[in-house]
């Protein structure tokens, strides 16, 4: 028994959580590699992006389960034919579905994840501003004299003057 | 015998909780003396009791007691001491267990050093952290009971996991217990105040240090669990934006957060309802945390579903706790006056956008994690949030803090002069830059990394620039013989937001670095030499080893640089038989900053060895960053304005000013 997944280990490593998978080899091995280096290049590129069907959200890049071997040697088959990244990804999506991409695509089920950040800073911001704008309101009443101070202020500096 | 009376003193911590959540209030509310000063006693009796537990459960692990399913589960005899100590919390009902002690250790430290508290602050705090133990305490006796026994005990036990037989689980898990538990005190804090309606300085003062305490904990927890990941998992990752990685750096974001505005509320009495309300998120981030990882909703929504108990447990804990908090904000947060003004430019409007970033990184994070498991639970559809849309969301976010940090620092409260603070970090921008153009000319490589250590470099002069332009006040050399003596004046507290926020520079420096890495993936035979980075590695020989538990088969290799032997090391393979479980434990050599890192395979059949190489420049600073954080934060909690003295002194000095009669 060992551990495929590095993923299952960082679930240990920070809670004492196990998840096992089967199987052991060690993530990409060296019989796997293209001759060809930009090849090479484009293939550890798009595999850092594919899901491990076997493991927690680990990339078939980092996976040492079989699967991702096979995974691993079918994303390189596939470039060695000449296919495009994008001809490859949509094969694997077509087999997989949109689980095994670890960038989830843009559409109508993802558009809220995608444009979280920025509505969530957007909003932020607008109450931020907002509260600076009453703030700001305050901070000039408390800048500008009231009549009643103005003339104290007025005693004060002639007394001081005299 | 002990194990029974381990279980009891736990039935007994819970009832005592109960108490504690119901006395206390009930003396605040009446202006009953006695009844809120039943509190610290009690909380210093549970824990006691806790403890007590955990000592019992420790017991049964280091004598092997094998009547004990925990124990059976996770132990060995031939298991070294620590790792039957460390294994008391390396499975789930132990470390609910460790969960619920660092929640008592928590409340007893409030009763013990918060004597200067007001009664009623104090009775109120440490029954809402009765209220959280008796929840918890509730779920590991129902759900989760550590002290069960088998009727029939195997001679031996199942042995722990190896991936956990490990220094780091000694050390990793309870830091993090501490940081992430440790924030229950701030959302207890809050809570009272909440409860009682009195939100001022004082409150800010007294919720500051256990913040920081937290923090600090949680710091180095998160860390360290990084850098146990990093040399056990044989890839050399660090992080994986993991959603167990993430339930921790959650809390540290909303922490963080809480931090810099509680500066705020102390010094300017602003930001106060802000305020309450991250004190309540970060240790609901907590929770939510530990409803992620214990519930193993994770795993899949269906293996949630298929075994719920504890799960929902937890939920109702969770929508319990998190909800409660929330009424309770929602009742009084209206009634707070505001507090101090401030220009929009100025530390306290810095604050605020360090507060807005934070919480949208917080936002970010907490929305990619949930968001499949949301998807899937109301669609069905399955989708996978990793790595790649963690760092296209939460980098952007993250790089504009690292740019306001310096000017923070050097903007004046109230009303600041955003020139002249951007004049004084002339030094730090000029160093910024000067290190971006030497990194492109002298190493080349990647444009993120260049960009980002030249940011890192201005992070980490520009930290100290504030402390520089106060420490050395006029020129030549009587500044230099004056700076001394104004070092032992300045607050310390002044040294350490300077060391945090240069330490957060030099973690960034490392990422920045990894870059210039190098990897190679190759099959070696003993003889067989690689080149990495620099240096020059011989693979001399695969020997076998006998460990106490398992059987390894190390790879002797040496590092030279230009023919000079530098170090060798010995990445490994392990076997444990207990377990029938392999694990590889990296070989890694520290040189200078920088790390050689190597794991290797078993042996194949033809006699070579699969192995994975890395250079790793600069690699240690992402975890030397982090210890510098810390450093910084406990040279603030050294800071004589953090003590409680202080705010006994500044609570006296608001009861004795003119009140309004009542």
């Amino acid at each position: 028994m060992n551990f495929p997944c590095g993923r299952a280990f960082a679930a240990v490593a920070f809670f004492g959580l196990v998840l096992l998978a089967p199987r052991m080899a060690m993530a990409v091995q060296p019989d796997e590699i293209m001759a060809d280096a930009n090849l090479e290049a484009r293939a550890r590129h798009l595999s850092a992006e594919l899901r491990c069907m076997v493991c927690q959200n680990e990339s078939i890049d980092d996976s040492n389960a079989e699967l991702a071997r096979d995974l691993r040697i079918l994303v390189r088959e596939r470039l060695q034919a000449g296919d495009s990244d994008e001809a490859i990804r949509a094969f694997l999506i077509q087999r997989y579905g949109d689980f095994i991409l670890l960038r989830p695509p843009f559409k109508a089920t993802t558009w809220l994840l995608w444009g979280a950040p920025f509505l969530v800073l957007v909003v932020g911001a607008a109450g931020v501003i907002l509260a600076a704008r009453r703030r700001r309101t305050r901070f000039e009443d408390a800048r500008i004299l009231t009549d009643s101070e103005r003339a104290k202020l007025k005693t004060l500096l002639e007394e001081e003057g005299s | 015998m002990i194990v029974e009376t381990g279980h009891y003193a736990l039935v007994l911590a819970l009832a005592l909780a109960l108490v504690n959540s119901v006395l206390p209030i009930w003396g605040s509310v009446t202006g009953d003396r006695r009844l809120m000063a039943v509190a610290p006693s009690v909380a210093l009796m549970g824990f006691g009791l806790v403890a007590y537990a955990f000592f019992a459960l420790t017991y049964a692990h280091v004598a092997s007691d094998f009547s004990l399913a925990n124990v059976v589960e996770n132990s060995h005899s031939a298991k070294p001491l620590i790792y039957k100590i460390s294994g008391v919390w390396g499975n789930h009902e132990g470390s609910m267990l460790l969960w619920v002690l660092v929640l008592a250790l928590f409340a007893a430290a409030v009763a013990l050093f918060s004597s200067s508290m007001p009664d009623d602050l104090r009775a109120n705090v440490l029954a809402v952290q009765s209220w959280i133990a008796s929840a918890f305490l509730l779920f590991i006796l129902l759900t989760s009971n550590p002290f069960a026994r088998l009727a029939n005990a195997p001679a031996e036990g199942n042995d722990l996991n190896p991936l956990l037989q490990d220094p780091g689980l000694a050390i990793h898990p309870p830091l993090l217990y501490l940081g992430y538990v440790g924030l229950s005190i701030t959302y207890s804090f809050a809570a009272a105040a909440l409860i009682s309606g009195r939100i001022d300085a004082v409150f800010a003062r007294f919720v500051r240090p256990w913040t920081l305490l937290a923090w600090i904990c949680l710091t180095l927890g998160i860390a360290m669990g990084s850098y146990w990941a990093y040399y056990t998992l044989g890839w050399g990752g660090f992080w994986f934006w993991d959603p167990v990685e993430n339930a921790s750096l959650m809390p540290w974001l909303a922490a963080t957060a809480l931090l810099h505005c509680t500066a705020v509320m102390e010094k300017r009495e602003a930001l106060k309802i802000w305020t309450i309300f991250l004190a309540i998120l970060a240790f609901s981030l907590s929770l939510i945390g530990t409803f992620l990882v214990r519930s193993g909703v994770l795993t899949s929504v269906h293996a949630f579903a298929s075994d719920p108990q504890r799960g929902i447990f937890i939920l109702l804990i969770l929508v319990v706790f998190i909800g409660g908090s929330l009424a309770l904000f929602a009742w009084r947060a209206g009634g707070l006056k505001q507090g101090g003004l401030f220009a929009p430019v100025s530390r306290e409007g810095a604050l605020v956008l360090n507060n807005l970033l934070l919480t949208t990184c917080c936002a970010t994070v907490f929305i990619g994690t949930l968001y499949p498991l949301a998807l899937e639970a109301l669609t069905g559809e399955k989708i996978s949030v990793g790595p790649p849309f963690f760092n296209l969301t939460f980098a952007p976010l993250f790089a504009p803090l690292f740019v306001l940090m310096p000017i923070g620092q050097n903007l004046a409260w109230k009303r600041g002069d955003f020139f002249g603070a951007a004049q004084r970090l002339i030094v730090a921008i000029g160093a910024g830059l000067i290190a971006m153009l030497a990194l492109a000319a002298w190493r080349g490589g990647p444009v993120v990394s260049v960009v980002l250590s030249g940011l890192a470099i201005y992070v980490i002069v520009g930290s100290f620039a504030d402390l520089g332009r106060r420490l050395f006040v006029g020129g030549g050399a009587t500044a230099i013989m004056g700076a001394g003596q104004r070092a032992l004046r300045l607050p310390r507290q002044a040294f350490g937001t300077a060391f945090a926020h240069a330490g957060l520079g030099v973690t960034l420096l490392g990422l920045a670095a990894t870059g210039w890495g190098a990897e190679k993936i190759t099959a070696l035979r003993p003889g067989d030499e690689v080149e990495i980075g620099p240096y020059q590695l011989t693979f001399e020989s695969v020997q076998p080893r006998a460990g106490p538990n398992f059987a390894e088969r190390i790879g002797r290799t040496a590092i030279r640089s230009s023919g000079v032997l530098i170090a060798t090391i010995e990445p490994s393979t392990r076997f444990y038989p207990a377990r029938k479980m392999n694990r590889s434990e990296a070989g890694i050599a520290t040189i200078g900053l920088g790390q050689v890192y190597m794991s290797i395979a078993d042996v194949a059949a033809n006699g070579s060895v699969n192995a994975r190489v890395f250079w790793k420049p600069l690699v240690s600073l992402i975890w030397i960053g982090a210890l510098i954080m810390a450093f910084g934060g406990c040279l603030s909690l050294s800071d004589r304005g953090f003590r409680i003295g202080v705010a006994r002194r500044a609570a006296k000095a608001a009861a004795s000013s003119p009140q309004p009669a009542e």
